[in-house]
């Protein structure tokens, strides 16, 4: 039976209409709602589910943040996890994060762990890079699923259905491999795993995107349809 | 000159500060212009393009990466990887102004896994030595570009929107709500690029030559391609099409999309959904359009029973002219449609399409 380590990310709530700093510098995160990213959510629901058909003896929940990443780690726990390990990482450190921090930490502790299977939702909603698993699986030197919509255990390895451009593609790959209250939570750095958090970035700005004008509301179809002919598309 | 002067501004970093001296002489012993400084310096860019095919066609985002490729300056190479290339490096030699094309046909790329191509990849950086490397970001480049950029060790840049300067990138974070500017520290430079955000280069003019990308075992049994189940359609591809068609929930049912079908057909339009038509089943995914679906900028959006939530809107709000027709005149769709139509769609649609 395979042990399952699941990396769950932080996030600005999805609801959430994001307010850049006047300075540039970044989105106003104080006060703000978060949770769990929520492709991670079914990274958990799909690792609970292994679990349940007995494909999977442990799920292990990890996030890479500042202190507040032990509730979306409570929250892996709640929906199933059975244990957490918190990465602290804060401050400029934290801002300047990239997914290919993450994934050696992730790398190093699926090695640590002894995992067998990584999961990681495909992408975070804040800065929507969807390179983690892949950048893991790379590290790793393992087969990566990526965009998965199905997993099946097939023999010694899985059977993963994929989400792309023109449709569906099957792929099967081995083990290991990469595809997202009182139980413990285990904290370390990426020091203690030997990862080197220095920036790759450097962020010169962050700024509103171009704002798009209300048009009118028209009274009927015949309207619109002159509306149309009037912007040449038809 | 302003290209010249990115250059320059490049060479300043501390990075290339070992190339300078030579640089600099080879510049003195020449006397040049400042034009030549400019194509000098550029050389110290070169580029490789991973072209996205199916191994009879070029796929369009291909052509969109290299006006992106154009922007860089410097050298570009095209590299074709599959398990039969000849007709798509026929094809990418047309386009003008690359250097060379690279061939690696091989039956280790069947099914185009990233597990295969990766090593091809960094075979071929180590030999041609890329500043960058750049492929469009499509499910294909979405999953190959991480991988290669890890076994690279350099942060990859994912969905680029624009290019300011050889290392400075602009993309959108927080489903298009915000805009960030950055500098990539790596010396390589691994980077996605949007389709929709850079012109499709012209299949014309060019003469490229083709040469074998570098052998080795790329061979894999880490993963192994089964199968692909691609939806059928005659309508124009989503992510190219002028215009766009798109239903959300207020759609109701799969059946119900026949009206769309419809008004796309009069309108020689591909169809889309929002993430709530495709999570109801009314469409397969492939049609959906927002943040972690396609990414669309047609010349015309037509969202029908669409609310217009943040993240479809990341999808679709670069579009030129859109159009809501929605019964509920709240729906925030409406705060960006050029034209509201607020009615019943299952009237509006048919004698949309009628009056057409």
């Amino acid at each position: 039976m395979a042990r399952v380590l699941v990396g769950v990310k932080r996030v600005i709530d999805y609801a959430v209409k994001v307010r850049v700093k006047p300075d540039k510098t970044g989105v106003v995160t104080e006060g703000v709602k978060h949770s769990m990213n929520p492709f991670d959510e079914i990274g958990i629901e799909e690792a609970v589910r292994m679990k349940e058909k007995k494909l999977a003896s442990e799920v292990v929940a990890v996030s890479c943040g500042p202190a507040q990443a032990q509730e979306t780690l409570r929250t892996a726990l709640a929906m199933g996890a059975d244990r957490g390990i918190h990465v602290e990482v804060a401050g400029a450190e934290y801002d300047t994060l990239q997914p290919i921090h993450v994934s050696k930490i992730l790398a190093k502790l699926a090695q640590d762990e002894k995992a067998d299977l990584v999961i990681v939702g495909k992408q975070a909603i804040d800065d929507d890079c969807n390179q983690t698993a892949q950048m893991t699986a790379a590290i790793l030197n393992w087969p990566q699923g990526t965009f998965a919509s199905k997993v099946e255990k097939t023999g010694e390895g899985l059977t993963v259905t994929r989400e792309i451009d023109g449709g569906l593609e099957t792929i099967k790959i081995k083990m290991p491999a990469v595809k997202a209250k009182k139980k413990p939570i285990k904290k370390v750095t990426p020091k203690d795993l030997g990862v080197d958090t220095a920036a790759r970035i450097e962020v010169l700005s962050v700024e509103d995107p171009p704002k798009r004008q209300a048009g009118a509301i028209l009274p009927d179809v015949d309207a619109l349809v002159a509306k149309l002919k009037e912007g040449g598309h038809i | 000159m302003e290209h010249s002067i990115q250059l320059l501004g490049h060479l300043r970093c501390p990075k290339y500060s070992s190339i300078r001296g030579t640089m600099l002489s080879v510049f003195v012993k020449r006397g040049s212009s400042s034009r030549n400084i400019s194509s000098l310096l550029s050389r110290f860019q070169s580029t490789l393009v991973i072209a996205e095919h199916n191994n009879e066609k070029l796929l369009p985002v291909t052509l969109n990466a290299l006006t992106a490729a154009k922007k860089l300056g410097g050298e570009v190479t095209v590299l074709v990887a599959g398990t039969k290339c000849g007709p798509i490096a026929e094809q990418v030699a047309k386009a003008p102004g690359i250097a060379k094309i690279l061939v690696a046909e091989n039956e280790a790329f069947k099914g185009f896994l990233p597990e295969s191509l990766t090593p091809l990849v960094v075979a071929s950086q180590k030999q041609f030595n890329f500043s960058h490397i750049l492929a469009g970001a499509t499910a294909f480049g979405k999953s190959l570009l991480p991988r290669i950029a890890a076994k690279l060790d350099v942060s990859p840049i994912s969905d680029v929107i624009d290019i300011k300067a050889p290392d400075t990138f602009v993309r959108t974070i927080y489903a298009g709500n915000a805009v960030l500017t950055l500098k990539a520290k790596d010396p390589v430079k691994v980077v996605s690029v949007r389709g929709t955000s850079f012109e499709a280069a012209k299949l014309e003019g060019g003469s490229a030559k083709s040469e074998n990308a570098p052998s080795g075992e790329y061979k894999t049994d880490l993963a192994e391609f089964v199968s692909q189940e691609l939806s059928k359609s005659d309508r124009p591809e989503l992510t190219s099409a002028k215009v766009v068609v798109s239903g959300g929930r207020g759609m109701k049912s799969g059946e119900n999309f026949k009206l769309l079908y419809d008004l796309a057909d009069k309108l020689n339009a591909a169809v889309g959904a929002s993430r709530a038509a495709v999570d109801a089943g009314y469409v397969p995914n492939d049609l959906q359009v927002g943040q972690t679906g396609k990414i669309v900028a047609p010349e015309l959006y037509i969202a029908v029973g669409i609310s217009g939530a943040i993240q479809h809107l990341a999808g679709m709000k670069d579009s030129k002219t859109i159009v809501a027709i929605n019964k509920d005149p709240e729906a925030p769709i409406f705060q960006v449609a050029d034209h509201g139509l607020v009615a019943d769609l299952f009237k509006a649609v048919p004698e949309l399409t009628q009056k057409l």
